[in-house]
């Protein structure tokens, strides 16, 4: 029974399907199995997906599986969904096996981004386990004669008072569990969970410590062959002409596949790929036709661009106004995902089907782009994900995917395997896009903000496929693909404007979003988009306000928050680290503190952080941070302090060091060398990460919820060391030593 | 064709003399601990051991390594008999993605055997070469700290982190 799900049959049967379901299912769930369109709907992504099976299998054999259309990127949701699905149908945690995103096995839940994973994915099969563990017990009921109210369940079986006992494999049959999901679950009561809540250890760190077979880049398929591409030296550069004889000859060559400007060359080894690769590179000369914007003055470069301005916030109180006004400008450069592994991906056509295995955030709309690239319906091409290097956005993935698949085209019945340089990754992937926020405020009498004004420039945060011209490969061609239209992110998540609308309460705001279409340089979805710059700006200002009004800097964001549980985590991360009003740190030392809630709707997180900058250098160190975070029902507290934590470090990194450099002509951050991140000897001493549990409250995520706050609590700190505000992103040792100075 | 001792074991490898030593874990050897991260000697995702010291594998020729010793965090223990650096790595869960991790373990291995008991500051120097982008730093620190003292206790007491 319930043989490997193949989501476009059970598409087909839903109508006949529903007959089976009603017949075998008794009075469970068989009253309306084609609900009207106005029905409430079940909740996350059972909405879309509402059939059971598609998120939990039971099998004969009694063996458990919970499939998700989410992309496990290192965050460790796999292990935070084998607790949920555990938890919710009363099985060992260890029973569960976990599937992840693959356009035949799971459910269509597009990227996975936006820190959506666990309200989407997770509350699914939360729902999901809980719909299915009441239908094993109708079904035990049935078969004991028996009311359901009776029957308990543990470990994978429903017990009848008399000791009798089912397992759920002898339970399930047929089409039990394919049926559509009920708008609304039982769920179990969050006082008796004893697997959500728990720190239960990753399940893929073993092998990751091991050598076991953990990455895409572990994958060996039998005859597999390798690839390297060769990319122009600029966007929309022009192949001239290359000598691929020389090339041809050298050991292991099988293969140069050229189409357009795409080129790439396939061996028998991986080393005489790159030796090749390099070959290839030397004898291709180039038509370079770039111009990049100056990037030492890129606001005025992206304020001179034509922006469409939409005004996405007001609220206007003519009985409160200020006499005291400021104004700052902030700005944040390109920043890259750096990707610690360069991006990879393997093809394999056989006959008229592929098979990609990729990194890829979102395997359907990735299949969509790569159908479309090679003219083909997307029903042939199979997309599975298999674990990269973490990408924090939209980094090489897809377009790794779109090479390989290209690629293996002209190798057909042949596996062929690509992975990026690293050159390629920092050079091609798309970039987190620059941004310009100008604030304006007025302090009324009382030190409080009588009036606000938030306008932010930007691109578009996402640029992902879903058509073919989003990728590399398809631009590349002969009969090239064109970008699609860039496109705002509709609110409330936003994209340039996410968080762009302060939480806070003021009598009079307005904020404008001014969406820029044109895009110097190739840019995307970079953790947190537009809410890392804009919670940056927010809670720089706030400060900026609080010092002007002589009030501490908590106390000042506390006085315009209504939001009962964002002051709750305000409060938490202060006490925690030890905030006094009117405290004065030792010399050359500076705290600061910044909070927000993500996209406005998802977790809270307010971080306080404590910096030491050297006065001769100009260096900054963060010495602690101590952060507290709300991300609704905590599922496993040791994943959700991980990922707060690696958001610190990382959106340290991006804010004391990183952007994107160029000429007039090529991108020139190329290695590690030309963009420099954090290293060791930068490390704090400590980060403390406290957690606000809400039991029975709805997931709430946490992968992106530190990047804003931990921005911007760093830059308070350094202006709290050294009495001098820095807005421009990077906030760098140079700009540091400047600013003291000055 | 020449002949290369891996994690105690000689093979036999027909590779180009230039060949990095990571391709030739790897391909040949379909050894997975060490990554391909950068190629240039740069992040440290391809560390492993030779002859008692952490080297780039990405940037060292194979052919300087006939007659000496590799070591790939293969050669250290495994799922079911992890060595003390493992055994920390997993009790502290310091990895997020991971890709970074097994050549920080192979450089904090090395700078065990030598020191085994390091300072904080010792560490740090020892770890600056690699690169973690998820910004697990906090923990890879504190793992190699429970490292060093497993290896000093040979303590065979369980993980304080139990599977329901």
């Amino acid at each position: 029974m319930n043989g490997p799900v193949d989501l476009n049959r059970r598409s087909l049967l839903a109508g006949g399907g529903a007959l089976i379901v009603s017949f075998s299912l008794g009075d469970a769930f068989a009253q309306d199995q084609s609900p009207p369109p106005s029905a409430p709907k079940p909740p996350g992504s059972l909405a879309q997906t509402p059939y059971l099976d598609a998120w939990i299998r039971i099998d004969a054999d009694g063996s458990i599986t919970a499939f998700t259309g989410k992309a496990e990127l290192g965050q460790g949701f796999r292990t935070a969904f084998q607790q949920i699905a555990a938890e919710e149908l009363d099985v060992p945690f260890k029973a569960i096996n976990v599937v992840t995103s693959d356009t035949r096995r799971t459910a269509n839940e597009g990227y996975t981004a936006g820190s959506n994973s666990m309200k989407d994915s997770g509350t699914a099969i939360q729902n999901a386990a809980a719909q299915v563990r009441e239908l094993l017990i109708a079904e035990a009921a049935r078969r004991f004669d028996l009311s359901a109210e009776t029957l308990k369940t543990a470990n994978a079986a429903v017990i009848a008072p008399d000791g009798r006992k089912l397992g759920y494999g002898e339970l399930v049959a047929g089409d039990m569990l394919h049926v559509q999901a009920q708008p609304k679950s039982k769920l179990k009561d969050p006082a008796g969970y004893s697997i959500v809540g728990q720190p239960v250890p990753r399940v893929d760190i073993p092998a990751k410590v091991t050598g076991g077979a953990a990455f895409i880049q572990d994958m060996r398929l039998p005859g597999m062959v390798h690839a390297r591409v060769v990319r122009p030296p600029s966007y929309g550069a022009e192949l001239l002409s290359f000598d691929s004889a020389a090339v041809e000859k050298l050991p292991g060559v099988i293969k140069v596949v050229r189409d357009g400007n795409f080129l790439a060359v396939v061996t028998a080894k991986e080393y005489q790929a790159v030796k090749a690769m390099r070959a290839l590179a030397s004898a291709a000369t180039w038509k370079e036709t770039a111009h990049l914007p100056k990037q030492d003055d890129i606001a005025s470069v992206v304020l001179k661009l034509p922006s469409q301005d939409t005004t996405i916030y007001t609220q206007s109180d003519p009985s409160a106004s200020g006499t005291r006004t400021f104004e700052a400008t902030y700005t944040r450069p390109y920043q890259a995902h750096g990707s610690i592994g360069p991006s990879c991906a393997i093809a394999h056509q056989v006959n008229d089907a592929l098979t990609v295995w990729t990194h890829t955030q979102g395997v359907y709309p990735d299949r969509a782009g790569i159908a479309e690239m090679l003219r083909v319906p997307p029903a042939s091409v199979r997309l599975i994900h298999v674990e990269g290097s973490g990408c924090y956005g939209h980094n090489g993935a897809d377009d790794a995917a779109a090479d390989a698949a290209l690629i293996a085209r002209a190798m057909p019945g042949v596996p062929v395997r690509v992975q990026w340089m690293r050159e390629q990754e920092h050079a091609w992937e798309p970039f987190g896009p620059a941004m310009v926020t100008k604030l304006k405020a007025t302090l009324d009498a009382n030190g409080a903000i009588a009036d606000w004004n938030f306008d932010v420039w930007s691109n578009t945060h996402s640029m992902r496929p879903g058509g073919a011209g989003s990728m590399l490969a398809a631009q590349l061609l002969a009969q090239p693909f064109t970008l699609p239209e860039p496109k705002p992110l509709p609110l409330p998540d936003g994209g340039g404007d996410r968080n762009a609308i302060p939480l806070y309460k003021f009598p009079n705001a307005k904020v404008v979003h001014h969406f820029i279409p044109a895009m110097p340089l190739r840019i995307s979805a970079m953790r947190a988009l537009g809410a890392y710059h804009n919670v940056f700006s927010i809670e720089s200002f706030m400060d900026e306000l609080a010092l002007a009004a002589g009030a501490d800097p908590v106390e000042f964001r506390l006085k315009h928050l209504d939001d009962a549980r964002g002051r709750d985590v305000i409060e938490k991360a202060a006490r925690e680290f030890g905030w006094q009003k009117g405290q004065k740190a030792p010399p050359d030392r500076g705290y600061g503190f910044a909070f927000a809630r993500y996209k406005n709707h998802a977790a809270y997180c307010a971080i306080a952080t404590e910096i030491e900058v050297n006065r001769q250098s100009g260096r900054p160190l963060l010495v602690r941070a101590v952060a507290a975070v709300d991300s609704g029902q905590v599922v496993n507290p040791d994943g959700l302090i991980n990922q707060i934590e690696g958001a610190i470090l990382q959106s340290m990194s991006w804010t004391l060091y990183e952007s994107v450099t160029f000429d007039d002509v090529r991108i020139t951050s190329i290695d590690w060398q030309t963009y420099p991140i954090l290293r060791f000897d930068a490390v704090p001493e400590k980060i403390d990460v406290h957690i606000i549990n809400r039991p029975g409250q709805p997931f709430l995520g946490s992968g992106e919820t530190g990047q804003g706050p931990a921005a911007a609590s760093i830059a308070n700190a350094i202006t709290n060391a050294t009495g001098k505000r820095l807005r421009d992103l990077p906030l760098t040792r140079k700009k540091i030593k400047g600013a003291i100075e000055a | 064709m020449m002949t290369l001792k891996v994690n105690g074991q000689d093979h036999q490898v027909d590779a180009d003399p230039d060949t990095p030593l990571l391709y030739v874990l790897r391909e040949d050897l379909k050894l997975n601990a060490a990554k391909f991260g950068c190629g240039l000697g740069q992040c440290g995702a391809c560390t492993v051991i030779v002859d008692g010291k952490a080297v780039l594998s990405c940037v060292t020729p194979v052919m300087l390594l006939e007659g000496r010793k590799v070591t790939t965090l293969e050669g250290l223990g495994s799922v079911e008999a992890p060595a003390p650096i493992q055994r920390a790595f997993i009790e502290e869960q310091a990895a997020q993605c991971g890709y970074c991790i097994a050549g920080m373990m192979m450089r904090a291995q090395a700078l065990l055997a030598r020191n085994s008991k390091p300072t904080e500051a010792e560490i740090r120097s020892e770890l600056q070469l690699n690169l973690c982008r998820c910004g697990t730093h906090m923990r890879i620190l504190r793992a190699v700290h429970r490292a060093s003292k497993l290896m000093q206790t040979a303590d065979a007491s369980p993980a304080p982190r139990s599977t329901p």
